[in-house]
């Protein structure tokens, strides 16, 4: 027998077995974290110079925080927990009628349609920043809600998803190009307002 | 005289059978060990919750402005102020602007005008701090914030869950 074996081979039939475990470890362990919150935006520092909308005080919905936390909501006392209703009650009332879609009350005395309907978020310096974020999520879920409904009306999706889609760039660019005017548009029949006054000191 | 004649011109092999476990052992260890650097916290950051959330997906525009207590380990007490850390340091409320400012030019300059500033306070902040940070962004016209949140039932936000 000749000598021409040259060095022993390895056995390589475990590899796959040791790969595998490595990939199901990964698999397990890991977490991708993206960060989430609140977007909003910031009123610029210096206002427009052609400032004298007047806006009628049934077309506000004032949210004042004190600072033990608690609500005051069209100078009533609201828990938090109903605060979501209220909001959508006074975005959704669509009073002068020109809103089609609206289903509230069409109460005269409530907002005019969701265009000039504007919610007014005023808190203290003492209030915790934890109660903020709760009313600040109670309102931006208020139009996340409206926004769902219409959504599903026209497309039969939600809001919420569709915008997530949109903004993530993982999405092909020809679904993000499909979407946008839909997401466009159920952002114009619910328009955010939520305007944030300079804080009382008191 | 008896052994050469049995092995004649053969060198021992040495076995590389355990060689491929060697280096899964290191690849597991390096794995383990190593995490993707984000930052050292130095301060107390518990993030409310919330359940309307957006997802930040483009880091790359992203300012983050940490607020809280300084940690125990960094400050020198328990009540001392709240203070914002920008970039691994801590700095006084109102030099916050000049930070950020500092912050963003450390952005490359097509992102500068699309800039997010992620907001990530303690619960516990009171709103007088969080307040005069946005008056300082809004003074440098960094308009585009983001209030950090943990995915959860706000209402529990209200317990005291300190």
């Amino acid at each position: 027998m000749p000598r021409r074996k040259g060095a022993p081979e390895v056995n390589a039939g475990s590899m796959a077995d040791i790969a595998f475990l490595l990939l199901i470890f990964f698999l397990v362990t890991t977490t991708i974290e993206t960060d989430a919150g609140l977007d909003r935006m910031l009123p610029p520092a210096e206002p427009p110079e052609d400032v004298d909308v007047v806006i009628k005080q049934k077309n506000i919905f004032t949210v004042n925080i004190n600072k033990s936390g608690q609500l005051l909501v069209e100078e009533e006392i609201m828990s938090i927990q109903n605060l979501r209703k209220a909001a959508i009650a006074f975005l959704d009332n669509g009073g002068d009628g020109s809103c089609n879609y609206c289903k509230g009350r069409r109460d005269a005395s409530s907002s005019d349609n969701p265009e000039k309907a504007i919610i007014s978020l005023k808190n203290d310096r003492e209030t915790k920043y934890a109660t903020y974020i709760t009313v600040q999520n109670e309102l931006v879920g208020a139009y996340n809600d409206l926004r769902n409904r219409e959504a599903q009306r026209l497309f039969g999706r939600d809001f919420t998803e569709m915008e997530g889609k949109f903004l993530n760039p993982e999405t092909p660019s020809a679904e993000r190009d499909d979407l946008k005017p839909k997401v466009k548009r159920i952002q114009e029949l619910f328009p955010q307002k939520l305007s944030e006054a300079e804080t009382s000191t008191n | 005289m008896h052994f050469k004649k049995s092995n004649p011109a053969k060198l021992p092999t040495i076995s590389t059978t355990s060689l491929p476990d060697i280096v899964f052992i290191l690849l597991f260890f390096f794995m383990t060990v190593t995490t993707i650097k984000n930052q050292d916290l130095l301060v107390d950051n518990k993030l409310p919750l919330a359940n309307e959330t957006e997802e930040l997906t483009k880091t790359d525009r992203v300012i983050e402005i940490y607020v809280g207590r300084p940690k125990q380990e960094h400050g020198p007490t328990k009540d001392a102020m709240v203070q914002v850390q920008i970039d691994d340091r801590l700095v006084e409320i109102n030099e916050v602007g000049h930070q950020t400012i500092i912050a963003l030019h450390k952005m490359p300059e097509h992102l500068r005008k699309m800039a997010i500033v992620s907001i990530k306070a303690d619960s516990k902040v009171k709103m007088g701090v969080i307040v005069d940070i946005k008056k300082q962004l809004r003074a440098i016209n960094l308009l585009k914030i983001n209030y950090s949140t943990i995915e959860g039932d706000v209402f529990r936000n209200l317990r005291n869950r300190f």
